[in-house]
Order: C-alpha cells, then structure tokens, then sequence
C-alpha cells in the first residue's frame, strides 16, 4: 500500500494542479468507501462475471513451449475479455464509481485506444456522455479503434500538441478535467497520474493476478517461477504482479525498446529514466538533462509512453522487478509465432512480453514455468503488422521459419 | 536582503491601486528577442512573472504551450532563463520578479541547485504550478534557504481548508485562478471573484493577485476594485506571437497594452 501521501517510497504523490486537488480528495473518499462497501463489490463482481467475461482461462501454450523448447509457457487470457483488452477491468470500476459519485460525462485518454474502447463501452452502459483524447498520430496507427470508439457513441478528440501520442492525449484529458471537474470523472487507463489513480487502477486489475494465482495452482499444481508483462504505463503488470508480489515468484517487466536503447528512439522509461514529475506522479521519466519530457518510440502504441506507473519504480528500485527489454523486431516477431504455432494473434503490446518470456524460458529447465499476461488481442494492430511485414519483403517471415531472431522490420 | 514583492506590494497600497502582474515565457520566440521584450515588459509592470519553458504544460491553454514550444524549439535552456533574469534584474533593481512553471524543470536540476541560480540571477518568489503545498517536501527548504518565496494558487475548487494551508505554507502573495479551468480560458464572474477575494484575504496575510482570464482593460479594472494585483499572461503572450516576424512592434504593442492596463487599473474606488 501507498502511504498517505499516495507514495510508494520516493515515488507517486499527488503533484497536480491547485484545481484538482479537491476533486482528487473527492475520488479518494469515493474510492475507499466504494472499496469497503461489499454492496459495490457484489456489483462490480457481477459486471466482471456476466459483462467483461472474467475468469478469463489460463492456457498452457504447449507448442510454443515446445518450439523454444525450455520452460513451459503459459498464457493468462486477458484477450478474451469484453473489448479484448485487460483495460475493461479498470474502466467497469471507475465507471461504477463515476455513477456513484453522480458524474454524468467521463474522459479519458488512450494509445493503443485499448483504455479509449473500453472506456466508451462502459459509457454507453452505464448511460454517461464520453470524451476521449487520442494523440493523432496513435488515430492514424489505430484507426480501427477510433471507428469503435465513435460506433459506442464516444467523441474521439485527436490531439495535435507535441508529439502527439499518448503523454500528450493525457496533457489534454487533464486540461479538460480542470475545466470541467464539477461534472467529470475522468477515467485514467493506467497505474499512474496523480494519487490515488495508481492504487485504484491496480486494484480493479489485480483481480488478473488473483485469477491466475488460483488457476496456476488448479491447473499446474503450483505458482509459476516467473510472471512476465508489458509495461506502458504498467496497469496489466500491476494487476498480475500485486496478488504474487509475496509468492517466491520472479516478476518480469517488459518494456519497448523500440529501434534499440541506444539509438534513443524507444520507450523504456524505467531502463533509461530517471526521477521527475509528469501527469501528476513523480515517477521515472524519459527526459533530457533539462527535465523536458523524451519523444519516446514503440511499434506498439499502447507502450509507447515516456513514463510508468510510481509503484513499477518502487519496486524496481527495491529490487522485486526484473526488467527485460524487448525492441519493434523482437516483438513482431512473437506477434507472428504466437500466431503460428498457437492459433492466438496478440496485441503488439503483448508482443513484447512474450518475446521476453520465449527468451527466459529458453534458459530454464522444462518443469519450471513462465506465466505471461497476454493483455489483448491483436486486431487492432492488423494494418501496423500488415505494413510492417510488406516493408520486410518477407524477410520476418523467412526469420520465422528459421527460427532465427527477426531482423527490425519497422518501417517509419 | 529587501523584500521585493512586500515593497511592490505596500506601494501599490499607499497609490490606492492594484498591482499589475505581467507574464510571459522565458526565451519565445528565441532568448535574444525574448530580452527585448521581458525588458520592455518589465518596465510596464510592478511585477514580472516569467515563465520556464516546458515540453508539457498541462495547466496551460494553447496560447502559452504555443510559447513554450518556440522558445524550446529555439534551443532556450535553463541557463539562458537564468541570464535573461539577471539582465532583467540590472536594469531593474526593484522590481519583484517570480518564476513560473513545472516541477520537472526544477526538479530535473536537483531543486538546491535550481534555487540557487534562481537567487544569484534575482528571481525573488517562485511558482511551480504542479507542487502544491502537501508536495513541499521537495522544494521548501530549497527556498527557504535561498530566500525564494513560495507562491501558492488557490482556485474556485478550493475549499476552506486549503486557504488556511496556503495562507500557512505560501510566501509572497496568493494567485487566485479566476477560473475552473486552463490559462488563456474566459474570464468568471467578476463578482464571484470578489467574494473569494474577501474570503481569501481574511482567511490569509499574503496580498492576494487575480490571474487566468484577464484580457481587457475592463476585467482589469473591475479586479483591481478587489484584489491586491491583477496577472495578464495569454493577452501579453498573444500579441508576442501576433508579431514573430517583427519584434519591434511586439515591443510597443506590449508596451501600448500593458500602460492601459495600469491606467485602467489605477482608480481604485
């Protein structure tokens, strides 16, 4: 748990705008009588049961285990959820707490326009007018999304400033909430931004690590050795890692390297930051020597953030997360693997974790375990893959059936 | 070490009228012309608040995030607001001047540092929009020990409580947002303003300053009726950047807005 403050060691904390404070104060209250009243409880394990589709399966990946021919894999399913990302988890959540704090609008932001989708979803069920920033650039790679996002009735806001990619999305969502915070909950897609967002973004989704804790156990007989996910901004990390954080289970955190550290074009915020305060946390942060935010790079728009959840920091810092990288080629190169030899096309996100975990299980004996989030699914990113691979001219695929590592087939 | 921003305001006192507070952004559109025209402002106004450019200024509207992006993308760093400060500073032995900006500008400089160049360059209060007073952990003592005053916001949001915690933990005057919302938005109600004003002033010592929102000589006027200073900040950025490609007029447009600004604002019934 945070202290008081919202922090978890050095980091976290609530650094926002004078106007915010008190609404901040407001959603902590809303938050922690919500969370102590088993009347919400019951609804929100309701709507996780019969609306997001939860449990989600925990499946042994026995082919591809076999191929990288190490530890056994195992995926947890968050693909299979309403909207196909775990992102659902959150936003049935702070929907429910919107209705209850009687905000009838909410906004948020989102990359990959996973948290965009989802947030619109629970907007048109719950009845509450929706508003989401969308960098223009992530419009143009997520295209299809954006079309699902006006189709449940949302407004998409593309976002000019900046870079125009996620950080920026979030600049805009916070301008709207302090304009508009009377009537608006703003519904933040990741375990970060102002205290308390990232407790309450990972406890709506630490009920992936509880579900997978418990299936482990069912299904293997025993608690993997390693727990592998993405970290964007960290919310499908946190909700694996927080339920195993105690287990003697070695927790993996997979960031974008995107064209490769040194070639200053990536996403890894934890690898390559250091402390600073943006959206509200201090938090580790891509930045120059000046404290000006990094443009930062990913295949995967869901990654593509130049910080991360302040309870990632902490528990880099602390030594209980590992970190792996894993770069655009390595990443596309899982998405087409898992694709083949398991019948499942990931998210682009989900792609670096997998690429990471094939790397780990490679080096372990075949009665230890690997349990991967797999976050979302893969049709969104379709179109990216599509032109990626034609850039190639094939060159991935040939990498594939060689078994060889793929060369970067990144095209911009 | 004479208290600037005390003197500033205890003279505008004895005047019976409000002050003026300008603002605009360190190094826009590049730090040399950024001179010119912090110069000519600076001999507008009682009070200067310059700002610390930033790549992302999320409390801001599109009119100063505009200004930050030029003064980056023209190379501007710390060093050269510093610089620009301290020629300020000469020219002006008096006058208060305030820094505003992020955290992560201070902060990225280690916040010891940063206070100390802030007060060798003769920057007497400063403004980070994204600490408020419960994150003060990480710059009071800083300022505290460089002599730097803490300005604090308060907004239409906030509660009773938080006046008291400003009134406790801020230095130099109190900035009251006019508005729920961004810089460079519409200006409220002048006669809400007026009564958080009052609760303000009751509630804390500091003398108390209006921002967010003032465009015209008018609104101008009718805050100096209430509050203890008037800040203008988008309009003086504005005309900057209705004149990039002749400074020389963004110089007297400046000069021009800022002087019926004071005029307006010079009645105090």
């Amino acid at each position: 748990m945070p202290d008081a403050q919202g922090r978890f060691g050095d980091f976290g904390g609530r650094f926002a705008a004078e106007t915010l404070m008190q609404p901040l104060a407001e959603l902590e209250e809303a938050f922690f009588t919500a969370w102590n009243d088993p009347a919400f409880h019951a609804e929100l394990r309701g709507l996780l049961a019969h609306y997001v589709g939860r449990p989600t399966p925990l499946y042994h990946a026995r082919r591809l285990s076999e191929e990288v021919g190490g530890a056994q894999i195992w995926l947890k399913r968050e693909d299979l959820t309403h909207t196909g990302a775990h992102k659902i988890n959150n936003t049935i959540g702070q929907g429910l707490l919107a209705r209850r704090m009687g905000k009838p609008r909410v906004i948020a932001e989102t990359g990959a326009g996973q948290h965009g989708v989802a947030t619109a979803t629970v907007a048109a069920m719950f009845g509450l007018a929706c508003v989401v920033y969308m960098g223009r650039e992530d419009t143009v790679r997520q295209a299809p999304n954006v079309y699902r996002m006006k189709l449940l009735g949302a407004e998409v806001v593309p976002v000019d400033s900046g870079s125009a990619t996620l950080k920026d999305a979030l600049n805009e969502a916070l301008r709207d909430w302090v304009a508009s915070c009377r009537d608006t909950f703003y519904i933040i897609g990741t375990v970060a931004g102002p205290h308390p967002y990232p407790l309450m973004v990972r406890q709506f989704h630490a009920v992936i690590g509880e579900e997978a804790r418990e299936q482990m156990v069912r299904q293997a007989g025993r608690l993997p050795d390693v727990a592998v996910a993405c970290v964007g901004g960290g919310s499908n990390a946190m909700g694996l890692f927080h339920p195993l954080r105690d287990d003697d289970v070695r927790l993996v955190a997979v960031e974008a390297a995107g064209h490769g550290l040194e070639s200053g074009r990536h996403a890894a915020s934890l690898a390559a930051g250091r402390p600073g305060i943006l959206h509200g946390n201090l938090t580790c942060l891509l930045e120059d020597e000046e404290g000006q935010i990094a443009a930062t790079h990913s295949i995967s728009a869901g990654l593509d953030y130049p910080g991360v959840g302040p309870e990632l920091a902490f528990l880099h810092r602390t030594g209980r997360l590992e970190l792996e990288l894993a770069d655009d080629g390595e990443a596309l190169a899982a998405f087409h693997r898992l694709a083949r030899c398991e019948g499942i096309i990931p998210a682009l996100e989900s792609s670096h974790a997998l690429a990471a975990a094939m790397r780990i299980a490679a080096e372990m004996a075949p009665e230890r375990i690997v349990l991967v989030n797999l976050s979302g699914r893969g049709d969104k990113d379709m179109e990216r893959v599509m032109r990626c691979d034609a850039a190639d001219e094939g060159g991935l695929m040939e990498a594939y059936e060689g078994g060889n590592r793929a060369s970067d087939g990144d095209d911009d | 070490m004479t208290d600037r921003i005390a003197a500033c305001f205890a003279a505008c006192r004895a005047e019976r009228r409000a002050a003026l507070v300008g603002y605009l952004t360190a190094g826009d559109p590049d730090p040399e012309v950024s001179l010119t025209l912090l110069s000519a402002l600076a001999e507008e106004v009682d009070l200067l608040e310059v700002g610390i450019p930033f790549s992302d200024p999320m409390a801001d509207g599109p009119v100063i995030q505009a200004a930050s992006e030029r003064a980056l993308a023209a190379g501007t760093r710390m060093a050269d607001l510093f610089r620009l400060v301290a020629r300020v500073r000469l020219a002006r032995p008096d006058l208060p001047v305030v820094l505003m900006g992020y955290g992560n500008s201070a902060l990225a400089m280690g916040m010891e540092r940063f206070t100390e160049r802030a007060a060798a360059a003769g920057v007497d209060g400063v403004l980070l929009v994204d600490i408020p007073p419960e994150e003060g952990g990480l710059c009071d003592e800083a300022l505290r020990n460089h002599g730097l005053k803490r300005i604090l916001l308060l907004t239409p949001t906030s509660p009773e409580a938080r006046l008291r915690l400003v009134a406790e933990r801020g230095g130099g005057f109190v900035y009251y947002v006019s508005l729920t919302g961004i810089t460079g938005a519409e200006m409220g109600d002048v006669d809400q303003v007026a009564r958080r004003v009052e609760q303000i002033s009751q509630a804390c010592a500091l003398p108390v300053c209006v921002g967010f929102g003032v465009k015209t000589p008018q609104q101008a006027a009718a805050l100096a009726q209430v509050a203890d200073g008037v800040v203008v900040g988008s309009r003086f950025v504005g005309l900057v950047a209705d004149h990039l490609d002749a400074p020389e007029q963004a110089v007297a447009c400046l000069r021009r807005e800022a002087a019926a600004l004071r005029r307006a604002m010079a009645r105090r019934g």
